[in-house]
């Protein structure tokens, strides 16, 4: 038998992983989106949610170090799995073509690694852009914060910014339009129809995602600077 | 009056092992609706014997009733042609028009080396067999049926695993070439039953760990396998393998 961290590298394990760990990031972006639209809350809703999630402290650098784990551990299992399929089948097909069906080969599918890569990419930005970006500081209720809010306005106004953090949710759209079901399935989901409705529930969850995700950047970038709905 | 067709084809010819392949041009006239694929190979052959310039393409085939799984060709990009649940031999030269241009190329793996042409060797499948799916009880002359039970619904599920033929179509129609859907029917028809399941936690470690060193790719739930499959085996045999595997490797840490 093989020990249990041996089993976990084994093609099997990685795929265990692979969900465990999408989902993970998948819990992650769901309570960032929620976090996120606190811009359209009042006029401070935003920094005041900010601010408590910089004020846990210890608790917040533990979960940081696990969403890192998990986004790396992720990404490296998925470039891993490309990468072996190279060498699974060193000889290609002159004509290839899906047989539709129960086939789940989609344009999302068959974009995994391109459109997780880019977001790799965008998450090193992302962070530098606000995490680590120059903020004012602001007297909130009688302590100290950062403007993060300022910061994504200004952000957004530069159309770079808007229109390229939208083309990367529509990629983290298609990310999620396979992986959702995907993870499910790799976490060894079985019942065929419990497995249909989940992958439209995916697709839905999918364009959810993106669509609020994407809302922000386009809507700050066409409101512009003094916009109503996220005004001071 | 049944239909004759011209059919213009693109086969893939390869002398030997290590040899360059490409694709060779033939145009086969009057082709009958009627004929199998693999029929209308055969008179290809007797075309090109009686020609003498070149050897009959090479493509592997016995039962031609859909049950040996030795008929494996990618026809246009599709392991086993364009029908669900059809073997190439079972395969219909009506699905196609006069005129048509089909590629015919072998299963691509590298655990799946071409011998020639059309032909390639599958003794990898034969190896993941051997590393566990049997059961190691005498089966002596076939026991009373009601000796063991074996509850119906499992004995259905069981014989739904067991209709897997060993083609490997679900390999060569994987965008990963990953074994996942073989292998994992094996386990589901084997693991299952009271015969098998004294062992089951041994077979599927090792069913599994000759997968992989094999070097067939892993599983990205494309489910392409269960498309080609020619006996439409469910991806839920890869969920069950996952679950039997880990629920293994968690028994084995606690012995
Ligand atoms: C917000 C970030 C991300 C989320 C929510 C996410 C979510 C998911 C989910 C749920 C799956 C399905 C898991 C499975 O098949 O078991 C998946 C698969 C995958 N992800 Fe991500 N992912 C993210 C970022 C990334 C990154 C940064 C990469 C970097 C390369 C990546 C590459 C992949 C690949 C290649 C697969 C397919 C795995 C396979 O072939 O089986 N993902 N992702
Ligand atoms: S699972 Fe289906 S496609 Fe794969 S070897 Fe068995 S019969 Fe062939
Ligand atoms: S020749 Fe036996 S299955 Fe096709």
């Amino acid at each position: 038998m093989p020990s249990f961290l041996d089993a976990l590298k084994s093609q099997v394990g990685r795929k265990i992983l692979t969900g465990i760990t999408g989902i993970g990031l998948i819990i992650f972006i769901i309570f960032h989106l929620i976090g996120n639209l606190t811009l359209f809350g009042d006029a401070q809703a935003f920094n005041e949610y900010t601010y408590a999630l910089e004020s846990l402290g210890w608790i917040l650098y533990v979960l940081e170090a696990g969403l890192a784990i998990a986004f790396l551990l992720h990404a490296y299992i998925g470039i891993s799995i490309w990468w072996n399929r190279r060498q699974a089948r060193p000889e290609g097909y002159v004509k290839y073509q899906s047989k539709g069906g129960p086939s789940k080969q989609t344009w999302a599918s068959k974009t995994m690694i391109f459109t997780g890569i880019v977001l790799l990419v965008f998450l090193v930005i992302h962070i530098d852009t606000f995490k680590f970006g120059a903020t004012d500081t602001i007297m909130l209720n009688g302590h100290e914060a950062r403007d993060l809010k300022d910061l994504v306005i200004a952000t957004f106004q530069q159309p770079l910014y808007a229109f390229g953090y939208t083309a990367v949710m529509i990629l983290l759209g298609l990310h999620l339009g396979h992986g959702f079901w995907s993870a499910f399935t790799s976490l060894t989901m079985k019942h065929k129809e419990y497995s249909s409705v989940i992958y439209t529930v995916g697709v839905i969850f999918a364009i959810l995602m993106a669509v609020g995700f994407l809302f922000i950047p386009l809507y700050i970038y066409f409101a512009g600077p003094d916009a109503a709905l996220i005004s001071y | 009056m049944s239909k004759e067709m011209t059919i213009h084809l693109k086969i893939w010819r390869q002398d030997g092992p290590d040899q360059p392949g490409e694709l060779v041009d033939y145009t086969l006239d009057n082709v009958n609706e009627h004929m199998s694929f693999l029929e209308m190979l055969d008179v290809l052959n007797e075309q090109i014997v009686a020609k003498g310039e070149e050897e009959p393409v090479e493509f592997d085939y016995d039962c031609r009733e859909g049950i040996c799984g030795s008929c494996n060709l990618v026809i246009n990009g599709q392991a086993h042609g364009p029908k669900a649940m059809t073997c190439s031999c079972q395969l219909h030269m009506r699905n196609y028009e006069d005129g048509d241009t089909i590629v015919v190329e072998p299963f691509r793996a590298k655990a799946f080396p071409v011998i020639k042409d059309l032909v390639v060797d599958r003794s990898a499948f034969d190896r993941i067999i051997e590393a566990g799916g049997y059961v190691s009880v005498k089966t002596g002359s076939a026991p009373e049926a009601n000796s063991i039970p074996v509850e119906k619904s499992t004995a259905d599920t069981a014989f739904d695993y067991a209709t897997c033929i060993g083609c490997g179509a679900c390999v060569a129609a994987c965008p990963n070439g990953s074994a996942s859907l073989f292998t994992g029917a094996k386990l589901a028809h084997l693991n299952r039953l009271p015969q098998g399941k004294p062992e089951k936690d041994e077979r599927t470690v090792a069913m599994v760990e000759q997968m992989e060193e094999e070097g067939f790719g892993d599983c990205s739930n494309y489910a392409e396998c269960e498309a080609v499959c020619p006996k439409g085996i469910s991806i839920s045999a890869i969920a069950e393998m996952r679950r039997n595997y880990m629920s293994a490797a968690f028994a084995g840490e606690e012995a």
